[in-house]
């Protein structure tokens, strides 16, 4: 149990801890965290768990998410929890969930549907029909998205 | 073993991007401001005691909203067929939107519309529209929401009904969404259905054709489940009924099966619904020769069948249906597609929150 740290504690920032094991890449495309902030981010990857086997661990310091990238956090990690650190202590815990829709979050990733072209100003909007096993679908034409459709067709 | 901390801070000439990609996503829920919020008001309020918002699928109706639908339809045919005059939508303007070519449905709607005393706008030849000025439909439909009362929309991209429902106030129906759904096709398949045979529970029907692109069959088999019809999907492998949709109909209980051959099946049918293989879903030439004209009936097949058999089609046909068959007593194609009338009117009434059967006591 005496299991070493494997990553120094954050003065400030957020952790998010149970993330499904190989997971924590995905997600850290899922919150644009690998394109324009400098903030100091360290992954954990595939390291023992007493809940899930091996999981995935991020924290990002100097920064606090937002509800609405929680949110984008339910997708890819449904289960995880998600601590606010401020001053080297748990100053919240946030719940995430996953949402009935996924408003401008994704693009549909069918080329023939209307939401497709650019120029067409109504959001995006993919339905959650359920969270485990994940079954997303376009509100507008009814495809099934996979989740590695939503991570590259992110908006 | 030490401590190990990556440190992925990488940078990206996208970088400026990411502050106007994150506030996009904050700013959701009301995407158009005060319009965003009305349009979100629409689907609670807007829709009368008995009208119905939008038909984009056959998942809008419940089977007792097919059957009430079917039993108004009924009631209209005398003024379907012009014997006497009942202007329940005197005074209501329809929009025939057709981004794609249609005869019977267009032209069907705008007769319903025209018996019933209404009045009808068409968006015209494309070319000579806004939109081939390069307006978007979002546009197109914000004007259409000022201009008409209840909007019929066909277009070639999927989802585009949906689309136009969720962008304006007055109702939507769907004539046909690329390779998605056509409702109004399948209210009318089922009234000839339940015209012809009285019924339409307990009816053995064999959908016959390309049941891979066809949306006509989609839906139909799907409506006709909800009735507890035995479906037999006849066509060649490459053109079969895809594998979800089987799934769901399994799961929903319905009585299903396959096959490539289409004349063993007849004599025991009470509904055969050819299609046409649609020439224009090939990529190549070949591959559409391959499968072309596999299916053709002739009125020498039919001598095994029930009397009451009826044949269908949505029309246009190509060599499906030979033209020997067209004076038997099952063809009923050419009837169906009157039937397309009486049923859009019905639904004319429902969507513009005319009850039919108190004005036609």
């Amino acid at each position: 149990m005496s299991e070493m740290r494997r990553v120094t504690a954050i003065c400030n920032g957020t952790v998010i801890d149970h993330i499904p094991a190989g997971r924590a890449t995905q997600l850290v495309r899922m919150l644009g965290l690998d394109s324009g902030r400098s903030n100091p981010i360290s992954m954990v990857m595939n390291v023992p768990s007493n809940k899930q086997g091996r999981k995935d661990v991020l924290k990002i310091e100097d920064r606090e998410l937002s509800q609405v990238e929680l949110d984008r956090v339910a997708i890819i990690a449904p289960h995880a929890s998600v601590a606010i650190i401020r001053n080297y202590s748990v100053a919240e815990k946030r719940q995430i969930s996953l949402g009935e829709e996924l408003v401008d979050i994704a693009r549909c990733s069918f080329s023939n549907c209307i939401t497709t072209d650019p120029r067409e100003p109504m959001p995006s909007r993919i339905r959650v029909i359920s969270s485990e096993p994940l079954d997303m679908r376009c509100a507008y034409c009814g495809r099934s998205q996979d989740l590695d459709s939503v991570i590259e067709n992110l908006l | 073993m030490g401590r190990v901390a990556f440190y992925t801070s990488i940078r990206r000439p996208e970088d400026a991007l990411s502050d106007v990609i994150i506030r996009r996503s904050s700013a959701r829920y009301t995407p158009f401001g005060e319009w965003g919020r009305n349009m979100a008001v629409k689907r609670s309020e807007t829709a009368g005691e008995n009208g119905m918002n939008d038909l984009i699928t056959m998942h809008d109706m419940t089977k007792e909203d097919v059957i009430t639908l079917l039993d108004e339809a009924e009631k209209l045919l005398p003024i379907a067929r012009g014997e006497g005059h009942q202007p329940l939508l005197q005074g209501k303007v329809l929009a025939n939107l057709f981004y794609e070519p249609s005869t019977r449905t267009r032209m069907s709607f705008e007769t319903a519309m025209k018996r019933l005393g209404g009045s009808v706008l068409n968006l015209g030849a494309l070319a000579s529209s806004s939109v081939a000025k390069g307006e978007t439909l979002f546009d197109t439909m914000q004007m259409i929401n000022g201009y008409a009362d209840v909007a019929v929309l066909r277009h070639p991209r999927q989802g585009a009904a949906q689309y136009s429902a969720d962008a304006v106030n007055i109702p939507v129906i769907n004539a046909g969404d690329g390779a998605g759904h056509h409702p109004t096709q399948t209210l009318l398949d089922l009234f000839t259905i339940r015209t012809c045979h009285g019924r339409l529970e307990n009816l053995e029907v064999v959908l016959v054709g390309d049941l891979r692109y066809g949306r006509t069959v989609h839906s139909l088999a799907d409506a006709l489940a909800r009735f507890g019809a035995r479906l037999k999907f006849i066509s060649p492998a490459s053109l079969s009924m895809p594998t979800e949709l089987i799934d769901d109909l399994r799961e929903a209980g319905a009585d299903v099966s396959e096959d490539t051959d289409l004349y063993s099946h007849i004599d025991s049918a009470d509904v055969i619904y050819m299609t046409r293989i649609q020439k224009e879903r090939f990529a190549d030439e070949e591959e559409y020769q391959k499968v072309a004209g596999i299916y053709r009936l002739q009125r020498s097949d039919l001598s095994g069948a029930k009397s009451s058999m009826i044949i269908m089609h949505p029309l246009p046909r190509v060599s499906e249906i030979a033209a020997d068959v067209d004076s038997t007593e099952h063809a009923k194609y050419f009837e169906q597609a009157f039937y397309g009338v009486v049923s859009r009117m019905a639904l004319l009434c429902r969507m513009l929150d005319v009850d039919v059967k108190e004005a036609l006591v």
